[in-house]
């Protein structure tokens, strides 16, 4: 018997729990009636910040929030701003050095303050956590109110992989003292254009 | 069996320590509140997330079978391990085949369980635990205390001198934030050199074949995407049916662990990368026999918060390492209790059955209940210390007999007045060692009311 | 119907009839102000909690029999204490039949004593003062079994039967506590089998009610109540511990 037969079995044969259905799950969160204010307030109190602005002035508005940055890669094409196209590379090790990243982003929710990333033309997954700094780009009619609502649009089928980013990395395990910039990155922008 | 009982005596004997602890995981629980009293629903999610994960065990073997099915679909590799030697052993193959010198690991509470770094140390092959609390625990060779905060039972001072020997920081600079930074470019490194990666699974979705993992520092997400390897260990007990369950179990998750509205990164891993590879280990381990105990079966409804812990009066003032098994506090208690019962049959009765644990969980798993009927198994099994069930039974027999206990009653509270102290607080005297006793009355109420009546 | 006509059984926890009858007799004036026609019937002793609590629940069955034996003949049976009437109203029910009319009769008629003058009695007035800063103790089986009051866990709207009771004495201040709920460390056989933890966790909630200015710190169970005041002797603290019925029954130091 294999090890799946084994475990399948003592399933099968201890089972002794009264079966209840899988209950429908309505939507039973908050709607907001400024949600791009919920979202915001939600991302600022995580350490984040999120920004509104128009994909010409795009370029302005991030040398002003990085304006040290030299090494900056994007998978998403920002006018007049001089980028890496992260596809370049073959080796994800090769993102070592970026001081930032900026990348698409699907949608928003208003609830967490959490962005949706899932984009099968982004050959890296590192590009989202090695960049010392990182910038979602999320257009602005893409805001939702709840997790609900994200999962009703999330298909995750043909592709391998999608993340909920909410803030820049962080933890409090020294002592319960939050401290921003564990290993992803040490801040975040979620630009809405 | 009375371990806990010892190891909680001498955490409590550094009263500055243990105080500081206690304050610590308090704010943890305060948060959590807050977050909890910010969701109007809240009562509603868990009530939910309790039927979901209970309808789920109540179909395991569909729903694992289901998540096999997708999973292989997506190009992922499935391994089944009925215990903690199989699962280190099909581990251990994998990284082997691939030529592995080097593994990152993310936050498992089931790797722990199974003593996996031990198991490919002693194979060759160099883990690095990547979350800073699980690393700073490594570098001193401890197992954590606490399944969301393993380092919370460590003072910045001591991470200061743990960094400073191995890391090679200032010793003198405990600023968690310095520490932190420091421990970033550490573990950057290993990240970069490793081979493969570990990481744990949150949840396992039936009806896509993939899992679920959240971090707040990234270090699952930094170790898988710069590795061609990833493994993945899950316990049997982590599958929920559908995508749209996440909505209920990630509204629930972060809030109870931390009072955060979601961790920094919840990372939905679908298919292996281009050119990678993805393996998922499904572990029994012992899992499969809570299935058939009423007792204890919604145990496996567990998303592992850690909630329960930190409003736990009990775990706050003893600390996790008190406990003797990998998980602590309630659900530990419970969950060590049933696995190993001679073992841990001290663990039910480092409790005062205050209920909060119950209150908090966020799939209402009935803790409190549970430690309760372990009390109850402990003594039918035999395992209660003999004198304590001798006086027990006795005094319950007396009971029977109400001229018996007014007799009792009588020669107590007559002649306890007229010891003198060093006999009444007597070494075996245990109420006695931190209370003075109770001022003995003259007369019983049943004395009075039969004046009275008269 | 008349509070003549309804006749009340006065259950009295074994420690406390023994150690605190002062508060059985608070009891018994609480219920007999209200003309209740009350009895405490001679023959009860013991619920049977520290047994079961141990883990040694088949030998309370003796005592569970004789517990409804004694009092299903009353319309309700009332007691000072939330842990004893937790006891028997969530863990006789193995010992039973589930169509034994005797026990669900004592399951549904038993309260504890703020629960009854609340729920049932309706109280709404009360003729006494105690000018005293009073912090309340939410001993853990009234708060969590019987849920006498909103446990701070929960996302429910606050509510306080004991403390809704205790505003009714005049000239009372209830003082707001840093912890309104944590669990004061007797938990029965823990008290002994853990005494250290027991000692730290007694010792939380009296600094508590220190700093948060109480002179008087109650509550409804008195096993809780016992083991504070224990620690607070011995700790030679500054706080008057008495039970809830002593204050609600006019009490004067």
């Amino acid at each position: 018997m294999t090890s799946k037969e084994i475990i399948l079995n003592n399933i099968k044969q201890n089972q002794n729990i009264q079966q209840i259905p899988l209950p429908e799950i309505p939507n039973i969160n908050e709607i907001y009636e400024n949600i791009f204010e919920q979202f915001a307030n939600t991302i600022e109190n995580a350490g984040g910040k999120a920004l509104q602005s128009d994909i010409n002035k795009l370029n302005n508005l991030i040398l002003e929030l990085y304006p040290k940055a030299t090494k900056i890669a994007s998978n998403i094409k920002i006018p007049n701003l001089k980028t890496i196209d992260p596809n370049i590379y073959t080796n994800p090790h090769d993102l070592q050095n970026l001081e930032l990243a900026i990348v698409k982003g699907e949608f928003a929710v208003a609830q967490n303050g959490a962005v949706w990333i899932q984009n099968n033309q982004n050959k890296h997954r590192a590009l989202y956590f090695i960049a010392e700094n990182l910038i979602i780009i999320v257009d602005k009619n893409n805001l939702v109110n709840n997790l609900y609502e994200a999962y009703k649009q999330i298909d995750i089928t043909n592709s391998s992989y999608g993340v909920f980013i909410s803030g820049p990395s962080k933890t409090a395990d020294i002592e319960q003292s939050l401290v921003i910039g564990a290993h992803g990155s040490k801040s975040l922008y979620v630009i809405f254009v | 069996m009375n371990s806990h009982q010892k190891k909680a005596a001498n955490f409590v004997a550094n009263t500055k320590k243990m105080q500081w602890h206690d304050k610590a995981l308090w704010f943890v629980r305060e948060k959590r509140d807050i977050a909890s009293k910010s969701l109007p629903q809240w009562e509603s999610l868990r009530e939910y997330a309790n039927q979901i994960k209970t309808h789920t065990m109540g179909k395991l073997d569909f729903y694992l079978q289901q998540f096999e099915e997708n999973a292989i679909n997506n190009g992922i590799k499935i391994h089944w391990a009925k215990d903690a030697k199989e699962h280190n052993e099909i581990a251990y193959k994998i990284l082997k085949q691939h030529n592995v010198k080097k593994v990152v690991k993310s936050k498992s509470m089931l790797t722990e369980e199974c003593h996996l770094n031990q198991y490919l140390e002693q194979n060759n092959i160099k883990v690095i635990d990547t979350d800073l609390g699980e690393r700073i625990i490594q570098l001193r060779k401890e197992p954590p205390s606490h399944i969301v905060l393993p380092a919370i039972h460590l003072t910045k001072e001591d991470v200061a001198q743990t960094f400073a020997k191995h890391l090679y920081t200032d010793p003198n600079n405990s600023d968690p934030t310095y520490l932190t930074h420091q421990a970033r470019l550490h573990l950057r490194e290993q990240f970069l050199s490793a081979d493969a990666a570990i990481t744990g699974v949150n949840f396992a979705i039936a009806q896509t074949g993939s899992i679920v993992v959240c971090t707040n520092e990234g270090n699952a997400d930094m170790g898988t995407s710069l590795s061609k390897l990833h493994i993945a260990s899950m316990g049997i007990e982590k599958i929920i049916p559908r995508l749209s369950d996440l909505d209920i179990f990630l509204n629930l998750l972060a809030r109870s662990a931390t009072g955060q509205h979601i961790t920094t990164y919840s990372s939905h891993y679908q298919a292996p990368k281009d050119n990678g590879e993805f393996h998922i280990i499904i572990v029994d381990n012992g899992r499969s026999q809570f299935l058939q105990n009423k007792k204890y079966q919604k145990s496996l409804n567990c998303i592992r918060c850690g909630a329960c812990m930190n409003s736990c009066p009990v775990y706050r003032r003893s600390g996790g390492h008190s406990y003797g098994y990998v998980i602590p506090g309630p659900i530990g208690s419970t969950l060590g209790a049933f696995k190993k019962q001679k073992d841990h049959s001290d663990l039910p009765f480092a409790c005062t059955l205050c209920s909060s644990c119950s209150d908090v969980c966020p799939i209402k798993i009935d803790l409190h209940k549970q430690l309760y009927h372990h009390r109850e198994d402990i003594v039918k099994a035999g395992l209660l210390n003999k004198k304590k069930q001798f006086i027990l039974k006795t005094t319950a027999l007396m009971m029977n007999y109400p001229k018996i206990v007014d007799f009792m009653g009588i020669i107590i509270r007559k002649t306890i007045p007229l010891l003198p102290d060093f006999i009444v607080y007597n070494k075996s005297n245990i109420w006695g060692k931190y209370r003075q006793m109770p001022k003995m009355p003259k007369k019983s109420f049943k004395q009075i009311y039969k004046e009275k009546k008269q | 119907m008349n509070n003549k006509d309804i006749k009340i059984g006065l259950f009295i926890p074994c420690f406390m009839n023994e150690l605190y009858p002062d508060a059985c007799v608070s009891t018994l004036k609480l219920l007999e102000n209200l003309d209740f026609d009350v009895e405490y019937p001679l023959e009860q002793t013991c619920c049977g909690q520290p047994m079961a609590n141990s883990g040694c629940s088949s030998d309370v069955k003796n005592l569970a029999i004789r517990f409804v034996d004694i009092f299903y003949k009353y319309d309700y049976i009332v007691a000072p204490t939330a842990s004893c009437v937790a006891m028997v109203k969530e863990h006789y029910e193995p010992f039973f039949k589930p169509d034994d009319q005797n026990y669900k009769k004592v399951q549904s008629s038993i309260f504890e004593i703020c629960e009854f003058l609340h729920d049932i009695v309706k109280l709404d007035k009360l003729d006494v003062s105690f000018p005293y800063k009073v912090g309340v103790h939410n001993s853990c089986h009234g708060h969590r079994v019987l849920r006498l009051a909103s446990a701070s866990e929960l996302n429910i709207p606050y509510f306080s039967k004991i403390k809704k009771l205790l505003s009714l004495v005049k000239d009372i201040q209830i003082v707001d506590l840093q912890r309104d709920d944590e669990c004061c460390g007797f938990g029965g056989v823990f008290s002994i089998n853990e005494p250290e933890i027991s000692a730290a966790m007694g010792r939380s909630r009296i600094e508590d009610h220190l700093n948060s200015g109480a002179q008087v710190m109650t509550g409804v169970d008195l096993s809780c109540l016992m083991h504070m005041e224990g620690l607070i002797n011995k700790d030679n603290k500054k706080l008057k511990v008495l039970h809830i019925t002593q204050i609600l029954a006019g009490y004067k130091f």
